[in-house]
C-alpha cells in the first residue's frame, strides 16, 4: 500500500494531472498535461494526434473534386465553408467564373452553418461551465438549421456540397420559405440564450477577465476568428480578403476589446446576429441562373501555387495547393484555425485555476479533428 | 457608498438568477414545447427529405432492368473505393459483343455518401435512398450487390 | 380523514409501544426492539423515496430541458430508476489496486450512514418521529458535517488526483458552509426558544415562521436554501463532483453498489435539507391557516399533517432541483467569496436582528 503524497507527484515534485483524452470537457481527445499548484495552473501543455487521419497526405493521391469531401471531417461544424475553401482554390487555379446564384448560395450555406456551429458552441459553453438545461435550448434551434442542410444538400453536416464551379445541385424549392421560418424563430430565442446564460451572475464571474489574451500575443500565437476578434485584432477573412461575392454583402465585423472569455463569448452572440443579418438580406435576392460553371470531367490545375483563405466559424482557413499539371494535388496544406487558436491555450491558462481552463477551452471552441487533421 | 454598491451587485445577482429559473420555470410548466423526436415510435409517420443522402442504389423497373451500362465512372469518381463494378462481354443479336456489368459492388460500410458517384453516372443508373438504418451485426452484410439477379440494362440506354 | 391519518399515525407508534411493553417485560428490551422497528421501517421508507427523488429529478430536469425524460421502463418511465439500480446491483465493484482499500471501502458506507443518521429527528406528522430528542437542531447540523469525513475519505483512499482535488473541495466548502446554515437555523431557534422539532413545530400553530417572522426570517430560509444546497454538493455548488472539470471528483473510482450509495446519500441529504426547512420555516405537517376565516381553516386541517409536511417538502426539492437546471457552477474561489462575503455577514446581521424580534416581540 502506497500513502498518498509520496508517489503521486513527479520526482521533481510537481502535481501533474492529464486531463483527457477522454474527458468531458475537451470535446474529443485533446490531452492536456497541466501542472499544479493546489487548483492553481503552472503550467499548460496539450498532446496532439489522437484524431489524425492525414487528411493532407490523403488528398494528394485524389481528384481535384474528390479531395473536397474529406475536409468536411476535419472541422466538421464548419463543414460547408471547408469545403467552399476548397473549391474556390480549385476555381482559382483553373480561374472559372462561379456564376453568381452560385456565390449567392454558398454564402447563404455558409451563415447557415456559421449560424449552426455557434448554437452548439454556446449549448457546450454552458455544459461546461456546469449549466446543462442551455445545451438543449441551443440544439432545438441547431436541429432547425441542420433540417435546410439536410432539404438541400442531402446530409446534415457533411454535406459536400460545394463542387468546383458552384454546388453540387439547385437549393430545393422549398429552401426560401424554410430559411424564412427558422431565421423567424431564432430571432425569437436570442432572449432567451441572454435569460438563462449570458446574464447570469454566476456565468459572467465565470468569464469576465478569465483567460486574458493581448491583442499582441492573439497576433504573435496566430489567433484568428471569434478568439482573435474578443481581443480586438480586426482579422475578419470575409472583410479583409472577399470572396465569393461577400463584398456586396452589408455586415459588421464585431470586435470587442476586453480579450476575456466574456469578451469572445460576446463576439461570437452578436456574430450569430450578423449571420441572421446577412441570411436576411440575401433570401430574397438569389439570382436565377445556373447553378454551376462549367467544367472539364477531368480537372488539372496549371503548374503551380495557390492559396485560398476563407472565414470558417472558428476563425480563418487556408487552403495551400501546390500543383505540378497533374490530374491530383502534388501537395497540399491546410493552415487550420483551431491549431493556432489552441496553442494560445496555455498561455491564457497559465496562472488561473482548473475551473478557468474549462472556460477558457470553452470560449476558444476547439474542434480536435481540425487541430489534427 | 460601500453599502450601496454591495447591495446593488446582491441585487442584480439575484435578480439575473431569478430571470433564468423563470425561463426553465416556463419550460417546465409548457409540456408543449417539448421537442423530443420519439424515433422508433414514429417509424410509421417519419418523412425523410428527398434529397436524403442514406446509400446508393440501383433502381430497377418491372422487367427487372437497369440503366447501367457498366462504364466504370462511378468507380474512378469514388474517393474511396466503395464501387466496384465486374464487366463481362455480352453477345449481342447482331453478333457483336458488348460490355456490361456482371457485378455492381457497393461496400456500404465504406460510402461516405458524398454523392460524387451518383453525379457523375452518365446514364443515371444509381441513386441516393433515403434509408438509413443500417446496423447489421456482421461486416460482412454491408457489403451489396446492386444489380439485382438476373437484371439487364435497359433498352435505349447507352 | 385527517384526524383517522394522524390518529392512526400516532396511535400506531403508541399501540406498538404498549403492546411491546405488554409482551416485553424488560424495559431494555422493548427499547431495543422499537429500535429495530424503526430502523428497518426507515429503511423501507428511504430506498422508495429515493427511487421516487431520482425519478423526479430526471422528469424536472427533462421537462426544463424541454425533453421527456425517462418514458421507456414501466409506465411513463416509472421503473428507469428500478432498473438503473438493478444494473448498478450487477455492475462489477472495481477497487484500485494502489487504493487503500479499507478506507476506500468504508467511504460510502459512512457517507451513507451519516446521512441516514440525520432522519431521526424529523417530524413527519403529529407525534410521529423516531426521536424527539431535545436538541434536535443541533443534532442534525452536527451529524450532516460528519458526511465531509466520508468524501473526504473517498477522495483520499482512491488513489486518484481527481480524486483528491474533489475531496479537497468539498471539504474547503462543507466547512464554510456549515456556518451559514447553523447560522440560519439559529433564527429560528432564537424565536422558538428551543431546539426541539416537536416544539418548533408546534410554535407554529397560529401561522408558519416565514410569514409571521418578516423579512429577517425571509432572508434565513433564503440563506438556508443557498447554504444547504451547497452543503450537500448540489449543482451549482457541486464542486467536489464538477464533471466538466474533475471528471466524477471524489467518487471517479467508485462502481456498482458502492457509486450507488453515493447516490442513495445525495438523494437522502436531499430530502433531509428539504424537511428541515419545511419545518423550521414552513412549519411541518402544520396546516395552512389564515387569520379567523374559520372555514378555510376548517378545510385545510382535513388535509393531513403528513400530506402537508410532504408538500412542503418536495416543494423545497423542487426548487432545489431547479437551481440545478438552471445555473452554471462556481468556481472555487467565488463558493467561499459567496459564503465569507456575503452570506455570513448577512446572516451575522440577520441573527441580530432576529434576537431583537424575539426579545421586543416584534414578530407576529
Ligand atoms: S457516395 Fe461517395 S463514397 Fe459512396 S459510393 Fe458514391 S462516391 Fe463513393
Ligand atoms: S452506375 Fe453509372 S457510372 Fe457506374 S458503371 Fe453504371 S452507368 Fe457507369
Amino acid at each position: 500500500m502506497s500513502l498518498l503524497g509520496e508517489d503521486i507527484m513527479t520526482e521533481e515534485g510537481e502535481f501533474v494531472i492529464n486531463i483527457g483524452p477522454q474527458h468531458p470537457s475537451t470535446h474529443g481527445v485533446l490531452h492536456l498535461k497541466v501542472w499544479l499548484d493546489g487548483e492553481m495552473i503552472k503550467k499548460v501543455q496539450p498532446h496532439l494526434g489522437y484524431i489524425h487521419r492525414s487528411i493532407e497526405k490523403m488528398s494528394e493521391s485524389l481528384s481535384y473534386r474528390n479531395f473536397i469531401y474529406a475536409t468536411s471531417r476535419m472541422d466538421y461544424l464548419s463543414a460547408h465553408i471547408n469545403n467552399q475553401a476548397c473549391a474556390l482554390c480549385v476555381e482559382k487555379g483553373l480561374q472559372v467564373e462561379v456564376p453568381p446564384r452560385a456565390q449567392i448560395i454558398r454564402i447563404l450555406m455558409a451563415e447557415l452553418t456559421r449560424l449552426s456551429s455557434h448554437q452548439l458552441w454556446w449549448g457546450c459553453t454552458g455544459l461546461d461551465l456546469g449549466a446543462v438545461t442551455p445545451f438543449f435550448y441551443a440544439f432545438r434551434e441547431r436541429e432547425a438549421v441542420l433540417a435546410i442542410m439536410e432539404e438541400s444538400c442531402g446530409a446534415r453536416l457533411t454535406q459536400n456540397y460545394c463542387v468546383p464551379g458552384g454546388v453540387m445541385y439547385d437549393i430545393h424549392p422549398n429552401f426560401q420559405n424554410r430559411v424564412k421560418d427558422v431565421i423567424k424563430q431564432i430571432k425569437s430565442k436570442f432572449q432567451e440564450y441572454d435569460d438563462i446564460l449570458s446574464g447570469n451572475v454566476i456565468f459572467e464571474q465565470r468569464t469576465k477577465g478569465v483567460g486574458y489574451l493581448s491583442p499582441e500575443d492573439a497576433v504573435s500565437f496566430g489567433c484568428t476568428g471569434p478568439t482573435a476578434r474578443g481581443s480586438g485584432v480586426s482579422c475578419d477573412v470575409r472583410k479583409w480578403f472577399p470572396y465569393d461575392g461577400y463584398e456586396k454583402v452589408q455586415f459588421k465585423e464585431i470586435l470587442e476589446t476586453g480579450g476575456d472569455c466574456y469578451a469572445r463569448y460576446m463576439v461570437r452572440m452578436a456574430e450569430m446576429k450578423q449571420s441572421v443579418y446577412i441570411i436576411e438580406q440575401l433570401i430574397d435576392h438569389i439570382p436565377e441562373g445556373d447553378f454551376q460553371a462549367k467544367t472539364k470531367a477531368v480537372i488539372k490545375l496549371p503548374k503551380g501555387e495557390f492559396y485560398q483563405r476563407v472565414e470558417t466559424a472558428r476563425g480563418e482557413l487556408g487552403v495551400y495547393i501546390v500543383s505540378d499539371g497533374a490530374a491530383s494535388p502534388y501537395r497540399i496544406k491546410y493552415r487550420s484555425p483551431n491549431f493556432s487558436n489552441l496553442s494560445a491555450l496555455g498561455h491564457m491558462a497559465t496562472g488561473s485555476k482548473i475551473g478557468d481552463l474549462v472556460a477558457i477551452m470553452a470560449t476558444i471552441d476547439l474542434v480536435i479533428p481540425d487541430v489534427d487533421r | 457608498m460601500f453599502l450601496k454598491e454591495y447591495f446593488g451587485t446582491i441585487f442584480r445577482s439575484v435578480r439575473s438568477l431569478l430571470k433564468g429559473m423563470k425561463l426553465t420555470g416556463y419550460y417546465f410548466t409548457h409540456p408543449k414545447e417539448i421537442h423530443t423526436e420519439e424515433y422508433p415510435d414514429n417509424r410509421a409517420t417519419l418523412q425523410m427529405f428527398d434529397r436524403f443522402k442514406g446509400e446508393v442504389v440501383m433502381p430497377h423497373d418491372d422487367n427487372n432492368e437497369h440503366r447501367c451500362t457498366g462504364c466504370q465512372a462511378c468507380e474512378i469518381a469514388c474517393p474511396n473505393g466503395t464501387i466496384k463494378i465486374i464487366t463481362k462481354q455480352e453477345l449481342q443479336p447482331d453478333g457483336k459483343k458488348k460490355k456490361a456489368i456482371d457485378t455492381f459492388v457497393y461496400h456500404l460500410e465504406l460510402c461516405t455518401m458524398c454523392n460524387l458517384c451518383v453525379v457523375a453516372c452518365p446514364s443515371d443508373a444509381i441513386v441516393m435512398a433515403q434509408t438509413f438504418e443500417h446496423s447489421v451485426y456482421d461486416k460482412k452484410q454491408l457489403k451489396k450487390v446492386l444489380n439485382k439477379p438476373g437484371s439487364k440494362i435497359m433498352e435505349g440506354v447507352e | 380523514m385527517s384526524l383517522f391519518l394522524e390518529i392512526s399515525f400516532s396511535a400506531m407508534a403508541n399501540g406498538l409501544h404498549n403492546w411491546l411493553a405488554g409482551s416485553i417485560s424488560n424495559a431494555t428490551l422493548v427499547s431495543v426492539t422499537e429500535m429495530a422497528i424503526a430502523g428497518v421501517s426507515l429503511l423501507l421508507f428511504l430506498v422508495p423515496l429515493c427511487f421516487f427523488l431520482g425519478y423526479m429529478e430526471r422528469k424536472v430536469a427533462a421537462f426544463m430541458q424541454i425533453r421527456l425524460g425517462p418514458n421507456r421502463v414501466g409506465p411513463k418511465g416509472t421503473l428507469q430508476i428500478v432498473a438503473d439500480t438493478v444494473k448498478l446491483l450487477f455492475k462489477e465493484g472495481l477497487t484500485p489496486n494502489a487504493s487503500d482499500k479499507f478506507l476506500f471501502n468504508l467511504a460510502p458506507i459512512i457517507v451513507v450512514v451519516t446521512s441516514m443518521l440525520a432522519m431521526a429527528p424529523i417530524a413527519f406528522a403529529k407525534n410521529f418521529q423516531i426521536w424527539d430528542i431535545n436538541i434536535g437542531v443541533l443534532y442534525v447540523s452536527a451529524i450532516s458535517s460528519l458526511a465531509v469525513i466520508g468524501i473526504l475519505m473517498a477522495g483520499w483512499s482512491s488513489y486518484n488526483k481527481y480524486s483528491l482535488l474533489g475531496a479537497m473541495r468539498s471539504g474547503a466548502q462543507i466547512v464554510s458552509y456549515e456556518l451559514s446554515v447553523g447560522l440560519s437555523l439559529i433564527s429560528i431557534v432564537i424565536l422558538t426558544g428551543s431546539l426541539r422539532m416537536s416544539d418548533i413545530v408546534a410554535s407554529q400553530a397560529d401561522g408558519w415562521w416565514i410569514i409571521k417572522g418578516h423579512i429577517p426570517v425571509i432572508i434565513s430560509f433564503v440563506i438556508f436554501l443557498i447554504a444547504s444546497t451547497a452543503e450537500i454538493n448540489r449543482a451549482p455548488f457541486d464542486l467536489a463532483e464538477a464533471e466538466q472539470e474533475l471528471t466524477a471528483g471524489f467518487h471517479t473510482e467508485y462502481s456498482g453498489m458502492k457509486f450507488a450509495m453515493f447516490l442513495l446519500a445525495e438523494y437522502i441529504n436531499l430530502f433531509i435539507v428539504s424537511a428541515i426547512a419545511a419545518t423550521l420555516f414552513l412549519g411541518g405537517w402544520m396546516p395552512f391557516h389564515l387569520g379567523n376565516w374559520s372555514f378555510f381553516n376548517n378545510v385545510m386541517d382535513y388535509i393531513p399533517g403528513s400530506l402537508w409536511f410532504m408538500g412542503k417538502t418536495f416543494l423545497i426539492i423542487f426548487i432545489i432541483m431547479q437551481f440545478r437546471w438552471t445555473f452554471p457552477r462556481l468556481r472555487v474561489d467565488q463558493l467561499l467569496t459567496l459564503e465569507w462575503k456575503y452570506l455570513l455577514p448577512i446572516s451575522m446581521v440577520n441573527v441580530i436582528i432576529v434576537t431583537m424580534m424575539a426579545i421586543f416581540g416584534w414578530h407576529l
